[in-house]
């Protein structure tokens, strides 16, 4: 055996203090979340209770069941509307084809919650469409419950699939469907046996990625779910307790959810591991003219879609205008809904553009040193770290909030109700896009750049600073940007966290939506939703490309 | 199974690009076809038109004696090897073989006697059950080669096939493509740009430049009596010097512009005195003699079977533009290595050299055809 001696140089000082991070802020506060799953409500008694009360009442099993039912479905519908989207995009040429890109971007980078509060206001109760019809006589089918959450999941999420399978497709060499058709395949036969094969695993990993992001969501379930419990929702309510709910209940509810994402999240792993092969296209498959009927189909299918995806954001701001009274709209237009929101719920706002400043921050700083450690530095150590990182990608929003909560809610952290814990959370719930644009940038840059600046008198602080850190600036800012349209827009970690003074701008819409107050929380779902349009655009100009894939 | 192709007056256009203006070549039953020009010579095009991918503008394409201009790829029953090898990364080496054969419907015990013999032909019998992913190059272009001819094609299709291997790998190949060839007996279009490559594989060269074909023959053809300077020049080296006819009698001398002479036996009789012409000489084609033209030796290269001088004649001896001007010397018959600067005399052999019009377009020696078959 050699004793291996800890080299004390910079990195090794950055590893242990990540390290350090790590263990508080998501080690520990996971690890008392599953603990107290084991625990009585009120003691420190361990006990199985929690788990049997949950697997042996109907009540709690039907939320789960439900959540997968919602779940697949929403998995299905996204598949057959995305995969036929990428087949037209990339294989056809489509007027405007640019402009729909950004609308099926923009609809996918929105907040899920924004979707549904939208559709509320089109089909729910006293929505305008409903009205318009009950004009006529006609009874509109009720938005609210299981057909209202999959009509918002999948419009809001078969964007997913469509991003991750036009990138697979892009990849696809022309001379793989030339070959088919050179041993005597053509048409839906080609498509079936050599285009879909080849995309499969794509879609495979999409479709996952589709099925935790649509079983982890808080805001639709609980604007249109009513009746329909799912397991997000029912944490929630157990955990805020207006009807006597229990702390531990709602960490054994907890644990259960992120055992469930973490199979599926390994499922996806595995498979992509196992199932992935490399393609190199030396020529992407160009797209093709496409005329008479099937042509007119193709463009309406797509330009509907895109209608569809759009109508949220639209209803959003066009409601944001309209003229109210004591809650209620009333006909004309005006500003009244913005000098509310202004006089009453600045605070908000402010607390939005702050809390999310410091957490981007904070979030590039430690996206680049992380994968400094991953991709230039690998060892043990740092590979945990790398692994670690992509940890709260599995947990949901609303059981991290509730997860930090139970871990900081005594002394010597007392964290509950501090501005504190909300820009923790953000940090680490979104770091993901940083962390990865950050290791992908460096892959491309060369070692030897550091190494020639130390050669020339620099320590590594100052190489790493003056020389690799601004040449990953710009790699690291699109992921940054995908970051911060995140944050800006999280809900399901900070409705656990909030205080009257941390209430962020969609909690504050949330908030509203729950009391009925449409036009506030229309003006303030148009500030987030122009926020999130301008930043989209700055990505798009700073990385030059349109994907926003992860 | 195997068939003749009968390309007549063919023409490709790109809107109003011109690629193959009027193109015309038989394309024996069985025989090894080599497209050989630089880039953008249209070789490439002209195959993916006997293919199928590309359209053709004018003319026709017969496979024997049917017209096949408007039949689409996947009816033509042609097997394609392709650049990249576009081997499917989905299925497994015998998938990929299997894959054109499953089309065909064919039943399940022959396809396995069909695909057992061709991997074993092409002898990657023990990969058939791997991904291609973890083939190397070459074992990859023999999957390509085996998915190929596996579905009994009428003709066989091949786009540079060894471009993406490195220079050991590529002899190998070669010699492999050709065996399997000949072996199944069928008739094959290649394209290339690598000339050596052309010459050892084929029955027959098409030389192209600018979408028309410069020469047809035999690779020994095509190596020693090119049609024009630009096959003389495009195959192996040739060095270029004017000169001009003198006719005396029934005698036919070559006067260089240094005053050098050789008697001449083989030239057209159309030949006058006082035409101007141009000599092509390749490197090996020198030999030193106290009777030869002077010329400098300005730089060497060993390359261990022989050596390569770079020359200077005088002014005005040779055409301008040209790269180098080379004497290769073997080594096999020689033990002195000359030296740089040194002043040597050279004598052209009058049997092997080749002489062509002032304009470079037309071959002067006597039986030299542009294509073998006219």
């Amino acid at each position: 055996m050699t004793k291996n001696k800890i080299k004390w140089d910079f990195w090794t000082i950055i590893t242990v203090g990540i390290i350090g991070l790590f263990l508080l802020f998501l080690i520990y506060p996971l690890l008392s979340l599953f603990l107290s799953g084991f625990k009585e409500t009120g003691s420190d008694v361990w006990t199985l209770e929690n788990y049997t009360k949950f697997f042996s009442r109907k009540y709690y099993t039907e939320a789960l069941l439900n959540s997968f039912k919602l779940t697949a479905c929403v998995t299905v519908v996204a598949i057959l509307l995305g995969v036929p989207l990428a087949y037209f995009m990339s294989f056809y040429k489509i007027r405007g084809k640019g402009l729909l890109e950004i609308l099926f971007i923009i609809s996918m980078m929105s907040p899920n919650f924004i979707g549904a509060y939208s559709w509320i206001l089109l089909l729910g109760r006293s929505g305008s469409v409903t009205q318009f019809l009950k004009g006529f006589g006609i009874d509109t089918p009720s938005i609210y419950g299981f057909g209202g959450m999959l009509l918002v999941f999948a419009l809001k999420l078969y964007p997913f699939i469509y991003m991750y399978v036009s990138g697979a497709l892009k990849k696809i060499d022309v001379a793989l469907s030339e070959a088919a058709e050179s041993l005597g395949c053509s048409g839906l036969r080609k498509v079936f046996t050599v285009i879909m094969p080849l995309v499969t695993p794509t879609l495979v990993a999409a479709a996952l990625l589709v099925f935790m992001n649509c079983m982890a969501d808080f805001g639709t379930p609980a604007l249109i779910g009513e009746g329909y419990r799912v397991m997000p929702t029912l944490v929630y309510a157990e955990f805020v307790g207006e009807s006597g709910g229990s702390a531990n209940f709602a960490a054994c509810m907890a644990t259960i959810m992120v055992v469930i994402t973490a199979v599926i999240f390994l499922l996806q792993k595995w498979y992509v591991n196992t199932k992935s092969f490399t393609m190199s296209s030396m020529r992407p498959i160009q797209p093709k003219e496409v005329h008479g009927v099937k042509g007119i189909l193709i463009h309406l299918y797509i330009y509907l879609l895109a209608g569809f995806s759009i109508i949220p954001q639209c209803m959003v701001i066009y409601t944001s205008f309209r003229a109210t009274h004591l809650q209620v709209f009333v006909d004309g237009y005006s500003l009244e809904s913005y000098r509310k929101v202004f006089s009453t719920a600045i605070q908000s706002i402010r607390n939005t553009y702050i809390y999310c400043l410091v957490a981007i921050a904070i979030i590039v700083i430690l996206g680049m040193f992380i994968a400094y450690l991953a991709v230039r530095r690998k060892n043990w150590l740092t590979n945990l770290i790398d692994t670690i990182a992509m940890f709260p990608y599995i947990v949901p929003g609303s059981v991290l909030g509730i997860t930090l909560l139970i871990a900081f809610n005594h002394p010597p952290m007392m964290l509950a109700g501090t501005s504190i814990i909300l820009v923790i959370t953000l940090v680490i719930r979104r770091m993901a896009y940083t962390l990865r644009s950050s290791s992908g940038i460096l892959y491309q840059i060369s070692p030897s750049m550091e190494e020639a600046a130390i050669s020339l008198g620099d320590s590594q602080p100052k190489a790493f600073f003056k020389v690799t850190a601004k040449m990953m600036l710009p790699g690291v800012a699109s992921g940054a940007i995908l970051s911060w349209i995140t944050l800006i827009n999280e809900l399901s970690s900070s409705v656990m966290l909030y205080t009257a003074k941390t209430r962020t701008m969609s909690v504050a819409i949330y908030n509203e939506v729950i009391r009925a107050s449409y036009g506030t929380a229309a003006a303030l779902a148009t500030i987030l939703t122009i926020t999130t349009v301008i930043s989209l655009l700055i990505f798009f100009k700073v990385s030059g490309s349109k994907d926003v894939t992860m | 199974m195997s068939v003749t192709i009968t390309i007549d007056h063919t023409v490709k256009k790109y809107g109003d690009l011109t690629i193959i203006p009027d193109l015309s070549a038989n394309i024996h039953n069985g025989e090894f076809f080599t497209l050989l020009g630089p880039s953008g010579c249209g070789k490439t095009t002209l195959l993916r038109m006997i293919a199928g991918f590309n359209s053709i503008e004018g003319g026709t394409i017969s496979f024997d004696d049917q017209v096949i201009n408007n039949i689409p790829a996947q009816k033509r029953n042609i097997g394609m090897v392709f650049q990249s090898y576009a081997i499917f990364p989905h299925l497994t080496v015998r998938q990929n073989v299997e894959y054109g054969l499953k089309l065909r419907k064919i039943p399940k015990a022959e396809m396995k006697e069909r695909v057992d013999d061709i991997l074993r032909v092409v002898r990657i019998e023990e990969y058939q059950d791997r991904l291609p992913d973890r083939l190397s190059g070459g074992q990859q272009q023999r999957v390509a080669l085996a998915r190929a001819i596996v579905i009994h094609p009428q003709v066989l299709l091949m786009d540079e096939p060894l471009s993406n291997l490195d220079a050991k790998l590529r002899i190998e190949m070669r010699s492999a493509i050709r065996d399997v060839q000949k072996q199944v007996g069928i008739t094959t279009v290649y394209v290339t740009h690598d000339q050596e490559e052309a010459l050892a594989i084929s029955d027959r060269i098409a030389v192209m430049k600018l979408g028309v074909i410069q020469q047809i023959g035999s690779p020994q053809d095509i190596y020693a009596r090119p049609y024009n300077a630009f096959v003389s020049t495009f195959i192996g080296h040739s060095n270029l010097f004017w000169a001009t006819v003198q006719k005396s009698g029934s005698q036919t001398w070559l006067a260089f512009r240094n005053g050098y002479t050789i008697e001449m036996t083989n030239l057209v009789p159309e030949v006058f005195n006082g035409q101007q012409v141009v000599v092509s000489v390749r490197p090996e084609e020198f030999s030193l003699n106290d009777d030869g033209m002077e010329c400098e030796i300005i730089n060497r290269t060993f390359l261990g079977k022989y050596t390569n001088y770079f020359l200077r004649f005088g002014d005005g001896v040779v055409l301008d533009d040209q790269p180098s001007i080379e004497y290769s010397q073997d080594l096999g018959h020689v033990d002195r290595i000359l030296d740089t600067g040194s002043k040597i005399r050279l004598r052209p052999n009058p049997n092997k050299i080749n002489v062509f019009s002032e304009d470079l377009e037309q071959s002067l020696i006597r039986d030299v055809k542009r294509y073998d078959e006219e």
